[in-house]
Order: structure tokens, then sequence, then C-alpha cells
């Protein structure tokens, strides 16, 4: 087979008809183009909805639950052993929900190589006092420059600096929703008071806003110390290790293996998330199947196209085999005709789409609930590329496989004899 | 005998539609080189059906074909596509040229097809013959902007690209008028006297057929 001159002769014929080529070529890049915009736009959606939680949720999380003991007496006591116990109104120990021996956990953390990075945090229900009325909040101490480093701390400080707490001696950064409640603005101070009883004045250096409503509406940040300060807890007080890992897969087996070792609960982002997973994959789904679908249409469009070149150019077709060309060959020339198609469509397709993610990317976005984004967010995947090249390829191979085969069966001697 | 270029082999052909039907009975002659040979016979004898038979494009017969002393039975559609390509050249009632390619192009496409000259010397080559048959000024014009009588022409320069071993043809000049017809035969025959060419010509015009070497007469399928 003479490749060359198969080319050749399917792109006179390609370039005879260039209007229905141009048309054929048009739906293919327009499939391809909403193809690409469609999935960066979905997918830079679902980046950022996935990065509300899991960006700001550790990989694993040491901490200690408040529940009863695993290990009740009656179960331990030799008699009844061996059968099965049930016991009524079973109430949790006076546990600490302090982690024991913290700092060798973290000089532990500190030495895993798999450990990308961890903070000691510490949580603790308070109240605000706002004139009469107390406002149940949450004051969570944390190693604000770590948080900042592995958990995007400052994208959701959106007044003030996230770094004040530490710079600023009993300093508060409040949620949105919180501060609104208290009134409280920038500089301002707030007065809280433990569940021990305690009152303490904190100055307002931050917001903080998360995207969930609920959430910003409760919590409050502080420095560990002033935390541990309030509570009146020593130096190693701390209730939870935030942990991010070099590669989040390996989070459920290491927060096993963490919790044999270091005696405490510790729960895997996989576990605490799944329906963002879920959600996402959702997503993701949904915009394949509507860009193949689009693809599948315009690999409709070329098969009609061809299958019309087809009986218009019967006669040449027919002169081509009583000259010498092969079934073969004729099939390739309706082949080539179908890829170049396909080629020419999806190249631009993809160029077209890269545009379009440029304009969605430039569109104001703004919403209370995203403080750091502005306009809709858009992924540039170059996997999206790829597969719609690919794709915008096979199916116009398959739109073109069947006219082929139908030219390459023409019968000379039919079209011949019927002039 | 020697030089035998085409053989038919007590060949049979029926058609199945509408009814089983005997078109071509027994069929058998042979057609030596540089014979200038012509097939005639009414309208609906059979003579355009044996011409598709010894083209090789119909393989739906009883007996057997040899070209150049080769039998076609049993040949795949490929192996055929490319004897068609290097032995036979073809001339239709109907021009069948293509409209995408300029006049040279026409000409040149069963050369670049069988491949055996460089694009340059197919080209060179084309020129040849359409200079030979004194219309070398058209090579660069698009096919379907000439004449009749020209059409037929640069079919004829197709048919003689690769050399063929005969060129065959299907009333060649059943759709031109007097005078271009008159210019086609001359073509053939100075093809078939100065150029040693064979030739197989189906026709239905007497006159035409008078003035060749060998008349073969078709009448209800069989030879007179």
């Amino acid at each position: 087979m003479n490749l060359k001159l198969i080319t050749d002769i399917a792109r006179s014929l390609l370039l005879a008809r260039w209007k229905q080529t141009l048309v054929a070529a048009i739906g293919v890049t327009f499939s391809i183009t909403m193809f690409i915009a469609l999935l960066g736009f979905m997918n830079g959606l679902n980046d950022l909805l996935d990065g509300l939680v899991l960006n700001r949720t550790p990989h694993i999380r040491l901490y200690n639950e408040v529940k009863p003991n695993d290990h009740q007496p009656v179960n331990q006591y030799k008699d009844f052993r061996s059968s099965y116990n049930f016991i009524r109104s079973v109430k949790a120990g006076a546990n600490r929900q302090e982690l024991y021996n913290s700092s060798a956990i973290l000089a532990t953390l500190g030495k895993d190589e798999r450990v990308l990075g961890y903070a000691p945090k510490i949580t603790s229900q308070v109240f605000f006092n706002a004139g009469t009325n107390d406002i149940t909040g949450v004051i969570n101490g944390i190693d604000v420059e770590e948080e900042i480093r592995l958990f995007h701390f400052k994208d959701y400080v959106t007044s003030g600096e996230a770094i004040d707490i530490n710079r600023t001696s009993n300093s508060i950064i409040l949620g949105k929703g919180l501060a609104e409640k208290l009134l409280a603005n920038l500089g301002d101070v707030v007065q809280l008071t433990t569940a021990g009883g305690e009152r303490f004045p904190l100055k307002v250096v931050g917001y903080y806003q998360s995207g969930i409503a609920d959430y910003d509406k409760v919590q409050s940040f502080a420095s560990v110390k002033t935390v541990q300060k309030i509570m009146g807890k020593p130096g190693n007080y701390i209730t939870d290790i935030q942990v991010k890992l070099k590669d989040m897969s390996k989070a459920p087996a290491m927060a096993k293996e963490y919790s044999n070792l270091f005696q405490c609960d510790a729960e895997d982002i996989q576990t605490a998330n799944a329906q963002y997973e879920t959600g996402s994959f959702v997503r993701t789904l949904i915009s394949y199947a509507v860009g193949i679908t689009l693809l599948i249409v315009a690999g409709f469009g070329i098969f009609n196209i061809l299958n019309m070149m087809i009986f218009e150019k019967m006669d040449s077709i027919a002169i081509l085999k009583a000259t010498g060309f092969s079934g073969r060959d004729v099939k390739w020339i309706f082949l080539i005709i179908a890829m170049g198609i396909g080629f020419l469509g999806g190249i631009a397709g993809l160029v077209f789409g890269y545009l379009l993610s440029l304009i969605i990317d430039q569109v104001p976005f703004t919403t209370s609930a995203l403080p750091t984004v502005k306009t809709y967010p858009v992924n540039y995947s170059p996997v999206f590329y790829l597969i719609g090249a690919t794709f915008s390829l096979i199916t116009t191979y398959f739109a073109g496989w069947f006219p082929a085969r139908k030219a390459s069966k023409i019968d000379p001697v039919v079209i011949i004899r019927g002039k | 005998m020697a030089n035998c270029i085409l053989e038919a082999k007590s060949i049979s052909k029926y058609f199945y539609d509408p009814v089983k039907f005997k078109v071509l009975t027994d069929i058998s002659f042979r057609v030596n080189k540089g014979e200038f040979v012509s097939v005639t016979g009414k309208s609906g004898c059979g003579k355009s059906t044996l011409l598709y038979i010894l083209s090789t494009m119909d393989t739906d017969y009883e007996g057997d074909l040899l070209i150049d002393e080769e039998t076609m039975r049993g040949k795949k559609e490929a192996q055929l596509a490319r004897i068609r390509n290097e032995k036979i050249g073809f001339v239709f009632q109907f021009h069948y040229l293509l409209n995408e390619f300029t006049v040279l192009k026409n000409v040149m496409l069963p050369g670049l097809k069988l491949n055996r000259l460089s694009a340059a010397e197919v080209e060179h080559k084309a020129m040849e013959k359409l200079k030979m048959l004194g219309i070398e000024h058209l090579a660069g014009k698009n096919a379907n902007l000439i004449s009749g009588g020209e059409k037929q022409r640069v079919a004829i320069a197709r048919a003689m690209i690769n050399e063929p071993h005969i060129i065959m043809g299907d009333e060649p000049t059943g759709n031109l008028d007097m005078k271009n017809a008159e210019i086609v035969f001359d073509i053939f025959k100075k093809l078939a006297e100065e150029y040693d060419q064979t030739l197989l010509i189906v026709t239905h015009d007497l006159d035409f057929a008078k003035r060749t070497h060998r008349i073969i007469e078709l009448e209800d399928g069989k030879l007179v």
C-alpha cells in the first residue's frame, strides 16, 4: 500500500468538498471544546470543594475520645471470662482528653519519613460573653506557623494577619459568624469563660472564614500557649495532633499503626471524609459522560457526511478500483478522510477548549462562603487534553470505519454498467 | 501460439436476478500481442458482461481466464487489483475522470499506484502520453473543465500510463460525436499499428468494428 498516494487522494477529496469537511470538523471542534471546558470547569469546582474540607483536614488526627473503657472489670474477672456479659449504663470513666506523653509522640512523628508535617492543637469548649448573653464556642490552640504551612490556615483569615496570634499576647482570631454575634471589631477585646469558670480577656486580631457558616459561628483560634494559659494547663498539654502525610493514601494503615503505638485514637482522612470523594467521583463521572456523548454525536455527523461523500464519489471509487486500487486502498482513503477531520477538528477543539477555560477562569465568582475565590475555578490538567485528543481520533475512526468499509465493498462493475 | 496475451477458456456466466439466466455460453478465444480486436453484437447479447469478466472485475463466472498465460481463477481481490493496475488499461463509454484532480494527475494516478517509478518519472511519462495524444496543453487543467472528446483522450492516456499488456474499451466512442469518435478510433489504430499495443474493444458500432483487425461477434451469449 502506497500511503503517500492514498493520503494525497484523501486530501484532494477532502479539499474538493471543503465546506462539508469544515462542517464535520466544526462538529468535532465544538464537542472537544465543550469536553475540555466542561471537564476543566467541573474539576476546578471539584478541587475547590474538596479543598474546602480536605486542605484543612489532617490526614491523620491523633486524639483521645471520651468513651467507656473497652476493658470492663467484669470481663477481666476469671469466673465470667468465658461467658457473654451484658452491662447496662456503662459510662465513660475519668479519662483525660489530653494526649499522654505528647512530647515523645511529637518527637517520633518528627523522625517518621512518611510524615510531611504535624501540628499540635488544643481544642476546648468556652463561653464568649456578649453583654448578658453567653455564647458557646470552641477555642483552638494552634501552632499557627505549621497550620499555615500544612493546612492553608492563612487563606481562611479574611481580615488581620494569621501570624498575629503568635506576635500579640492574649490575642484571638474569631470565626466570622461568631464575631458578628459578638459585635467584635478588630482590636476589640472579648471576654471568654472557660468550662472551669475562669474569665479571660482576649484581643481580636483577625476574622476566620471557612465557607461553612455553622463552623464559623463557633470556632475561634489562639496560640497553643494562650489556650494552655486560659485552661491553666502546663506547657505539654495537647489534645490533638494533626499529621499531614507525603502520601495521603497511606493514611488508613498508618492511623492503625499510630493508634497502637501511641495508645490513643487515630482517625484517617478517608474515614472522616468519605462522602467528599463520592461527590467528586459522581461529578467527574457526569462530566465525562456528557463530554463523550458530545463526541459521539460529532461522530455521527462525520458518519453522515462520509456516507454522502461515498454516494457522490461512487464513480471515482469505481474507476480507482478499475485502474488497480484494491478495496483496502479505498477503505484507507476514506478512513484517512475521517481521521483527518477528527485530527484537525480535535486540534482546533483543544485550542478553543483552552481558550474557553481561560475565559471561564476570568468570570467573577464571589461568594461569602468561599473567601479565597474571586473567579470560577478551572483545572488545566493535561490529562483532559490527552483524553479529548484520543477520543476525537477514536470516534472519528469508528465513524469513518463503516462508510469506508462500504466504499471498499463497492463493485465497480455495478457502477460502470449502470451508466 | 506465441505471445498470447489473453485467453478465455469456455467461459459461461449466469445472471440470477430476477430469474436464473445464462448470459454467456462456453466462450473461448485468444488475443495475441499487437492485435486490435473488437467484440460486437446486439445490445444485450452479453458483450459488456464478457468484457468485465475479461477485465477481472467480475469474478462470478465458470470457465477459466488467462492473462499473460497466468490463470485468474482463485486470485484474491487485492491480487486482481494489482493485475488490473499493471497489465490492463481501461477506457469506458463514460470517461470516469476524477474531478478533484488535474488532467495530469488523473493520468498519473495508476502509475503512482503501481509505484514502480518515482513520481517525477511517472509525471514525465504522463506528459509523453498526453503529447502523443495531442492534448499536452490540457495537463494543468482540472478534469471537469475539458470537453467530452478531450476527456476520452485523457482516459486513453490514463489507460496507457503503466504500459499495459492490453487496453480494454467498453464502447469508448459511444458517447462521442462523429468527429471525436473518429479521433479516438484513429488513436486506437495508431496505438495498434505503430506501438504494437494490444486492444480489445467492445462496440455495437459495426463501422468501427469493421476497421479493426479481427471481429469477435456475439449473439445470445455465444460466439458466432
